[in-house]
């Protein structure tokens, strides 16, 4: 196991703590939870040939929140004295209308997460930043001996240590200590006057050895000049409607666009989702089946517990193509009366709780990779994604493609420039009439972004084939 | 008022104090930034309150230069023994990256000096009734004028203000106050024959608060946009006239910026790499980047290195004139910094637009679509679909399908398609609606021909 987290290390006893949490649940609360976080980042970077910057941020603070019915009174502080703590309780608990005085909340139960999903010593999350340098030296030489028509590598090292704290008003003292590391290359390519980008990367709650297994950190650089070269004679992509196949991995990203935002607990609460009215309803073929897992060790999207302190787990979204369930928080599945699943997250003590994906992916089915191209007379193979983007109320979902070739006659042929695909999000699954046995989690490198807060997340797919999907291209 | 004076002095001091002793611990330059500030945002939703959120912040930015040799940190941990360990980490980091040549703080000579008065800061607080009171009206107005709008993800109100110190080993000590009121409203529609939802929103931002639209407006004007997208389709794939309004002509100006950013153009990143004084659109497009605008939301009086911020005009009559640059990306290129340094707290400077916008025409946005035949109103885009490399766009869109002149019927599940620089070369018309509702702002914009992809 990694270390316990201590009130200690956020400088506080317990008595202040519980005072703070009986000064905010007031009778007409029904739930109050104190959030404490510190967190370390640090970054270096490189780009022509030179490791020139070093960043390095340190962060602290707790956010103080009261849930009553529907409604949510939150304050944040970065000073941790036990008058910040009693400021933040008395507007936390504003939206009660509750007369103050303090009240007796159960003595929580000092408890760690049951699993540990990254036991990672605070030792080798602390790499010497010499270390560092000479890992992105390697990317650049490697990149650049890949291909002379790399002109330019740039990469950067993340890191980040964060160590978590939750007090809640049903009884439940709780910490974590969450590591989690990103290495990200991108290569420029020049050409006869003609530049293109490539980019790879990845990472998860994983130690520095991580990059070094199986030399991880070269086939990053060598991917992300290979994309840049490739891309340098990508020709103009088809528009319109076609068959389009997903290559495994990270293309799971159309899963946490299309259905996994809709799946989230306060859409559906709110009926401000196009899935609102679906459950147990037809919204795939019945080759899906589709989880969100947060329990993978290492994972991106992986946590022991959430950030209210509820352990992380599986939750079958889509079962054989029928919709099973929600993604929730605590306040969600009160209100609407289903189970907590774990999946209460939020950027930092600075933001609210949000029902958020972990690790979503779809199951592996039974169809051989290579017979789901040849089943294709003409269309798209997309293999590596940009970002996405979905809007929650009429279901309408794009993503990127940033590496894809054409499918001519069953053979995968010319690569093709980058195109956005677009869809619904409530009927595109209902289209994958073939899914590959390979299922491929990603490498560990998305970010998700909602009501302006970004958690990491991550996604798998197998290879499938979606029958009709409207292609964003330049050519007829 | 006698409390602020001593806090205000106790953060300037603070900041001298530090670059001292950075340069007892080896710095050979240094900067400093200390941001503060407070917030404090109301939604409400289905007229109850939903979520109440205050709080006040402050953070710390350090950095420092050995020789050629740069790091940066921050904290928001104010304690000594936490800032004496900031300075010390700072040194040795900064001592383990390579020397970069051109790396260094503005010449000393290049500081800001006078400071103009630009109206940032707006001394009123709302009670927390106030601000509920205000979210509850943009919401109310949104919910009641169409019975088609059947519910809402909420009604806003945020406020907040803060003040910036920025001072470096050359003797520069700057600081501003600024504040912001903002409200949205998005509403959300039901198409009453087939039960499809429809949602989107409207929104004000303003440094004063007397200068933000009513509550009605802002609501009466988020139901418009929402009932109209109702019985939304698609449409088949073909080459039309694109008319963005002036929300989405200003993500084209957003994209413009990012183009024009030193950093991208020194690694080769931006399709405008090498393209200063050629021309990029036609002789009525003039494309400005003022720092200096009394009240503007990106307006400050001395950019996030202390150089004064200025008017720069980007694009004249055409010709792509000025990159935007800090003076790091500014040496890389062998040019002046345009004084555009923007500084979040914990990150190396980088370049960011101050108040950038795109100059305009005199026609209407209708004047606009009558001379269209057959074509698409953009009035919503999504996703990432930009390859700034090679200037490459294709985003997903939703919109009103042009027919005859007139706008026939909503649209949506389309895809736009082309490449920047066709696009802003085939600037057709520009409207006569300019309006500030961030730091970046555009009239509507009439583009020759890109690829819609549909059915």
């Amino acid at each position: 196991m990694g270390e316990l987290v201590q009130l200690t290390s956020f400088g506080l006893t317990e008595g202040e703590v519980l005072g703070a949490l009986g000064r905010v649940k007031v009778r007409d609360v029904d739930y109050a939870d104190l959030y404490f976080e510190s967190c370390v980042s640090e970054s270096v970077s490189m780009e022509e040939s030179l490791v020139k910057r070093a960043t390095k941020s340190v962060s602290q603070g707790v956010g103080v929140r009261a849930t009553a019915g529907e409604k949510t009174g939150f304050a944040y502080s970065d000073e941790l004295t036990k008058k910040d703590l009693e400021l933040a309780a008395d507007t936390a608990r504003y939206i009660a209308n509750s007369p103050s005085g303090a009240h007796a909340v159960p003595v929580p139960v000092r408890q760690r997460p049951m699993r540990d999903l990254y036991p990672i010593e605070r030792a080798q999350a602390e790499v010497a930043t010499a270390d560092r340098v000479s890992l992105l030296n390697a990317i650049d030489a490697e990149a650049r001996r890949y291909d002379p028509r790399i002109k330019n590598v740039m990469a950067s090292f993340n890191t980040e240590y964060k160590i978590v704290m939750v007090a809640t008003s049903d009884g439940t003292l709780i910490g974590d200590v969450q590591p989690l590391s990103r290495l990200q290359v991108t290569c420029i390519a020049e050409e006869n006057g003609q530049r293109q980008a490539g980019s790879f990367g990845g990472g998860g709650r994983v130690g520095f050895e991580f990059y070094h297994e199986g030399d991880r950190y070269l086939r990053y650089a060598r991917e992300a000049a290979r994309e840049a070269i490739l891309n340098l004679s990508a020709v103009e992509a088809p528009a319109g409607v076609m068959p389009v196949v997903l290559g495994g991995g990270w293309p799971g990203i159309l899963l946490h666009e299309a259905i996994g935002h809709g799946l989230e607990a306060d859409f559906n609460r709110k009926k401000t989702s196009a899935f609102s009215h679906l459950l147990g309803k037809r919204v795939a073929s019945d080759v899906c089946t589709i989880v969100d897992d947060g329990t993978l060790p290492g994972r991106r999207g992986s946590l022991n517990m959430d950030d209210e302190g509820t352990p992380t787990g599986r939750t079958v979204l889509i079962e054989h193509g029928i919709l099973r369930g929600y993604i929730t928080d605590k306040l969600n599945a009160r209100l609407m009366g289903i189970p907590v699943t774990g999946n209460g997250r939020r950027e930092s003590y600075k933001s609210v709780v949000l029902p958020r994906m972990t690790n979503t992916f779809m199951l592996a089915g039974t169809s051989d990779p290579e017979e789901i191209i040849r089943s294709v007379d003409r269309g798209l193979y997309a293999v590596s994604f940009g970002g996405g983007q979905v809007d929650i109320t009429n279901g309408k979902f794009v993503f990127s493609a940033s590496e894809a070739y054409l499918i001519e006659g069953g053979k995968v042929t010319r690569p093709v420039k980058g195109a956005t695909l677009i869809g619904s999000g409530p009927e595109i699954l209902t289209k994958v009439s073939m899914v590959g046995h390979d299922l491929k989690l990603d490498e560990g490198i998305g970010t998700c972004g909602k009501e302006g807060q970004s958690v990491p997340v991550g996604v798998g797919l197998p290879t499938i084939r979606i029958d009709e999907i409207t292609v964003g291209g330049t050519q007829r | 008022m006698n409390q602020q004076i001593q806090r205000r002095d106790g953060y300037s001091q603070l900041a001298l104090d530090l670059l001292a002793k950075a340069k007892r611990s080896g710095a050979t330059e240094a900067d400093i930034i200390i941001a503060e500030g407070e917030t404090f945002s109301v939604q409400v939703r289905l007229g109850a309150v939903d979520r109440l959120t205050k709080a006040r912040e402050k953070h710390l930015g350090l950095r420092v230069f050995v020789g050629k040799r740069s790091a940066s940190t921050s904290t928001s941990d104010f304690s000594a023994d936490s800032l004496n360990q900031l300075v010390a980490e700072t040194c040795i980091l900064a001592k383990a990256v390579v020397e970069d040549q051109v790396s260094g703080l503005p010449a000393a000579d290049q500081m800001a000096g006078e400071r103009p008065e630009l109206d940032l800061y707006d001394p009123t607080r709302l009670n927390t009734e106030q601000q509920i009171e205000l979210a509850k009206r943009v919401e109310a107005a949104a919910m009641s004028t169409d019975e088609r709008v059947t519910n809402s993800e909420g009604g806003d109100f945020d406020s907040s203000s803060g003040r910036v110190v920025l001072s470096n080993s050359h003797g520069f000590l700057g600081e501003y106050q600024s504040s912001s009121f903002s409200m949205s409203v998005s509403p959300i529609a039901t198409d009453p024959e087939t039960g499809a939802m429809q949602r989107d929103s409207w929104y004000d931002v303003k440094r004063k608060f007397a200068k933000l639209d009513s509550p009605e407006a802002v609501g009466l004007e988020a139901a418009r946009r929402t009932v109209r997208k109702l019985g939304a389709r698609k449409v088949t794939t073909q080459r039309v006239p694109v008319v963005f309004d002036s929300e989405m002509a200003g993500s084209l100006m957003g994209n413009l910026c990012s183009a024009v950013s030193g950093y991208s153009l020194y690694k080769g990143a931006s399709f405008l790499a090498g393209q200063l004084d050629k021309p990029l659109a036609p002789e009525y497009v003039t494309v400005y980047d003022d720092g200096r605008v009394v009240g503007g939301l990106g307006s400050r009086p001395f950019d996030g290195e202390g150089l004064p911020t200025r008017k720069t005009t980007v694009v004249e009559r055409g010709v792509l004139k000025s990159y935007l640059l800090d003076t790091y990306s500014g040496r890389k290129l062998g040019l002046a910094s345009t004084g555009n340094a923007s500084r979040s707290v914990g990150e190396n400077p980088s370049v960011g637009p101050t108040n950038f916008y795109l100059a305009p025409g005199t026609k209407t946005a209708q004047d606009i679509i009558k001379t269209v035949k057959q074509g698409l109103y953009v009035t919503d885009l999504i996703g990432f679909g930009i390859n700034m490399v090679t200037g490459d766009y294709s985003r997903g869109a939703a919109g009103f399908w042009i027919e005859g002149g007139e706008l026939a019927y909503p649209v949506e599940e389309i895809t736009i398609a082309g490449n920047l620089k066709d696009m802003f070369a085939g600037i057709e018309m520009l409207g006569s609606d300019l309006v500030f509702r961030g730091r970046i702002a555009s009239p509507t914009v009439k583009i020759a021909e890109m690829m819609v992809a549909g059915s």
